[in-house]
């Protein structure tokens, strides 16, 4: 029981989070043809403004995440037309130079605005475990995480399969200039990209400072596995990117398990490194990820 | 007047021209075909059209209406389609959504324009559901062509559309090329299969070098003993 | 001005060149990555954390709190520190080389991490958190000033060095080839060359003097530790430095880094003066800044102050 509670469902909710985090990076790698690497400050950007509304309104951070998501969006629409645009005719390397600039101008910008200190959602009092079967111990804010993420994970496939603009940024993934020649509006399906990447991370970085605090670091520290997880689901490939962050988020708790014998399988100080290796392991060994995605 | 004119058209990728004084029309109801060697500026010329090159002179009309550098979006909206020779159809995508896309500009109900398009392709019906870039290199040019379509466009324009096609589908692709023409739509048409392609064809132009080297009827240049040395292995 | 005024300009005039210098030659190293042959390197952090702390395990006394005690000299702690960099970034060249430019970006970012989560958990090596201290700073038995200004000396010399070297490189059929693989693989590949050879040599070259520069700064302050290496101080001031000042460009990559390295330490001086609690948060007002530099520097002068000048044959056979 103890490899469920303090292993299996842990791994899961970080799944989920990488989860989110990792389509948003999977759908602009597709669409816009370049690794953001301020995607992990769009989750930071959503986590604290989330905490402000939270702070201002008393109400829960499940209510407050659609405003949070419409807030972050409207920052990634922002910086895409200040500093991305310029770039869409150019290599990629430009822009991922400039999204390396926008983490920091971000992040500086969070701690600017909100400072260093970590923060908490909750207000202090522990929330006590459901426990089921006498020994399975659920924590309610857990499965909120996990079913959040799942009911998030739907709308993103009904989005993608189901509507105009959806199908439009699929298509667009596939491939950009047959996008055009067909009449796509490209300039409008890079913006849905935004507000539907921006969206997610918000929840992301709302799920993950639910499940543990909200620190201004946290977005570098997510970039890696959002990173890992999309390329393991094979860039462009959203659903890829679902199943990588949960592979990836079981993989970092797992890796900690002692599996052989009494001591960790991996001491936790490397759970970080988990993420980074696999990444590597699969550039090297397959950069089209498990479900075949695109390689630029 | 002609649907498509291009007239002196010169201008390539980067610094050095590729098209020199390239012209060419199309009329209502005609199939013209464009043949010549390989990087002749065949297709180059077609992507000039879609605003997809650095023009450096002429221009190009549609129905009378100058649409020379305009962006491919708005060329598409002018009725204009095209189908490349490569990447001419979203492989993670569906067949039926492949159709979509291709009516994507469309505001009106398409439904009944989805039907006609699985009319004149059969073999799509029961591919549906399935990824395009799964199908066979003759159903995917199908595809292709069937998005395309969607739009009921003015004109269509294709770049090889036989190439790499096994000889029954090449016939099979002629044969659409020849209805489809016959329900109303004029169709410009770059191919290296110039024996097959003359003979359906109103006219012909060969390019060499990115320049008008002749043309004329298709049946005449089909005759054209220098032509038949030139490209027809004869 | 009293003299206890200027001296103390003085120092901070040698400290300005010396983490100048050590700057310019992590530019020079990514310069020859990125500049020359365009390989992106976003772990930068990574090899100079390597180099430091190899370095200061080294040349430091015995200690019970980590490896080491090699008590040796300072010049064999550097070149140990570029020889482990060399070999450790051989070995991720083997690996990653292949990688197009997006891809090697996420994978050395990665890399550069894992090497500094080792660093900060291998205690019995590096002291964990806590660092190395006490690692000696050449030309000690010297009185100040005139130590600092002897390892100014030292720095500014093994800039020299380099610059003279690498612009040799870049002139000689080595360099030109290396601008070939960049700008055209496939003419390259064409031309029979081992593509993969010659793009894992110049990441080992640049590497290693990203190793050196550690070395180099973990004697200057003395002290190693985790967090002298953070991530995106270290590589992403050396990518604003080699971009502004013109990537491609050895003089450009020298000038960016004290350039951007006096633009850094003034701001730090003119904020200092802030009140204590305005002065934490000027700090990350400085990296907005910096943050916002590249941002014009990428739109508006793309070549950087001093843009790449091609040798006048560039054929790449």
């Amino acid at each position: 029981m103890d490899f469920i509670n303090f292993y299996l469902i842990p791994g899961l909710v970080l799944g989920s989070i990488y989860a989110l985090g990792a389509i948003g990076v999977s759908l602009v790698f597709g669409i816009l043809r370049f690794a953001n690497f301020a995607h992990g400050e769009l989750m930071l950007i959503g986590a604290y403004t989330a905490y402000s509304l939270m702070q201002f309104t008393g109400l829960h951070p499940l209510i407050v995440l659609p405003i949070a998501m419409l807030f972050t969006s409207l920052v990634a629409l922002g910086i895409d037309h200040t500093f991305y645009k310029p770039f869409r005719a150019s290599k990629s390397t430009i822009v991922i130079v400039a999204s390396f600039g926008i983490a920091l101008m971000a992040r500086s910008a969070v701690q600017i605005i909100w400072g260093v200190d970590t923060f908490s959602y909750s207000s202090g009092q522990i929330q006590m475990p459901m426990i089921l079967f006498e020994t399975l111990r659920l924590s309610p804010k857990h499965v909120w995480i996990v079913f959040s993420s799942i009911v998030l994970m739907i709308v993103v496939h009904v989005i993608l399969t189901h509507t105009r603009t959806g199908k439009a940024m699929r298509a667009m993934s596939d491939s950009a200039e047959l996008a055009q020649l067909t009449g796509i509006k490209t300039e409008s399906v890079v913006k849905a990209t935004w507000v539907l990447g921006a969206s997610l991370a918000t929840a992301a970085g709302v799920f993950l400072g639910w499940d543990s605090h909200l620190h201004s670091m946290m977005g570098f520290y997510m970039l890696l596995p959002m990173f890992a997880a999309a390329i393991l689901g094979g860039i462009g490939q959203p659903y890829g990117a679902m199943v990588g962050g949960l592979v990836v988020g079981l993989a970092e708790e797992l890796s900690a398990y002692p599996w052989l014998g009494d001591s960790p399988l991996l001491s936790p100080a490397y759970k970080a490194g988990v993420a980074f290796a696999l990444m590597i392991i699969m550039l090297i060994w397959r950069p089209s990820g498990l479900f075949r995605g695109r390689v630029f | 007047m002609p649907v498509l004119s291009i007239e002196n058209l010169s201008g390539g990728y980067g610094e050095v021209d590729i098209l020199h004084e390239i012209s060419l029309e199309i009329n209502t109801g005609e199939i013209v075909v464009v043949i010549g060697p390989n990087g002749a500026g065949k297709s180059t010329a077609m992507k000039a059209v879609f605003g997809l090159l650095r023009l450096s002179g002429g221009s190009v009309h549609l129905a009378g209406e100058e649409i020379t550098n305009m962006d491919p979006a708005q060329v598409v909206n002018k009725g204009v389609c095209y189908v490349p020779q490569t990447n001419n159809v979203f492989p993670t995508l569906t067949v039926q959504e492949n159709l979509e896309m291709g009516a994507y500009i469309r505001k009106d109900d398409f439904r009944p324009r989805l039907l006609e398009i699985y009319e004149m392709f059969p073999p799509l019906v029961e591919k549906k559901k399935q990824a395009a870039g799964e199908l066979s290199g003759g159903q995917r040019q199908m595809v292709a062509m069937g998005k395309a379509l969607m739009l009921e466009p003015t004109i269509l324009m294709l770049d090889e559309p036989t190439a790499g096609l096994s000889p029954i589908y090449r016939n099979e692709i002629f044969q659409i090329i020849r209805q489809i023409n016959a329900s109303g739509v004029p169709i410009l048409m770059v191919e290296q299969n110039a024996k097959q392609s003359l003979a359906i064809a109103n006219r012909g132009y060969v390019f060499v070098d990115g320049r008008n080297r002749t043309t004329g009827k298709g049946i005449d240049l089909l005759n054209d003993p220098e032509i038949a040395k030139m490209f027809l292995g004869g | 001005m009293d003299s206890a005024q200027a001296y103390g300009y003085m120092l901070y005039f040698v400290s300005l060149m010396t983490m100048g210098g050590i700057y310019a030659i992590m530019c020079l190293g990514l310069n020859i990555q990125w500049g020359f042959t365009g390989l992106f390197n976003a772990g930068i952090a990574g090899f100079f954390a390597i180099g430091a702390y190899v370095s200061a395990i080294l040349t430091t006394a015995e200690s019970a709190s980590h490896l080491g005690g090699y008590d040796l000299p300072i010049a064999l702690g550097l070149v140990g520190a570029m020889v482990v960099t060399a070999v450790i970034a051989w070995l991720v060249g083997l690996l990653c080389i292949r990688l197009r430019s997006d891809y090697l970006a996420i994978a050395t970012i990665g890399i550069g991490e894992i090497f500094r989560l080792i660093l900060k958990n291998e205690i019995w090596a590096t002291n964990g958190a806590r660092g190395i201290a006490k690692i000696p700073l050449p030309f000690e038995t010297l009185s100040e000033p005139w130590n600092k200004i002897g390892f100014m000396l030292l720095v500014l010399a093994v800039v020299a060095v380099f610059y003279f070297v690498i612009e040799r490189a870049r002139l000689a059929p080595w360099g030109r080839l290396m601008t070939g693989i960049r700008e055209n693989e496939q003419s390259a590949r064409a031309a029979g060359k081992n593509v993969e050879r010659f793009r894992i040599e110049a990441f080992v070259c640049g590497s290693v003097l990203m190793g050196l520069a550690g070395g180099l700064m973990a004697h200057y302050i003395k002290f190693i530790g985790p967090g002298a290496t953070e991530p995106l101080t270290t590589t992403f001031l050396v990518w604003v430095m080699l971009i502004a000042g013109g990537s491609g460009n050895n003089r450009g990559a020298v000038l960016g880094a004290f350039l951007l390295w006096g633009i850094w330490s003034f701001s730090e001086v003119l904020t200092g003066r802030l009140p204590a609690e305005l002065a934490v948060k000027a700090a990350y007002f400085r990296i907005f800044l910096i943050g916002l530099l590249l941002q014009v520097v990428l739109q508006r002068y793309a070549g950087g102050i001093l843009p790449e000048r091609r040798p006048t044959t560039n054929k790449v056979a």
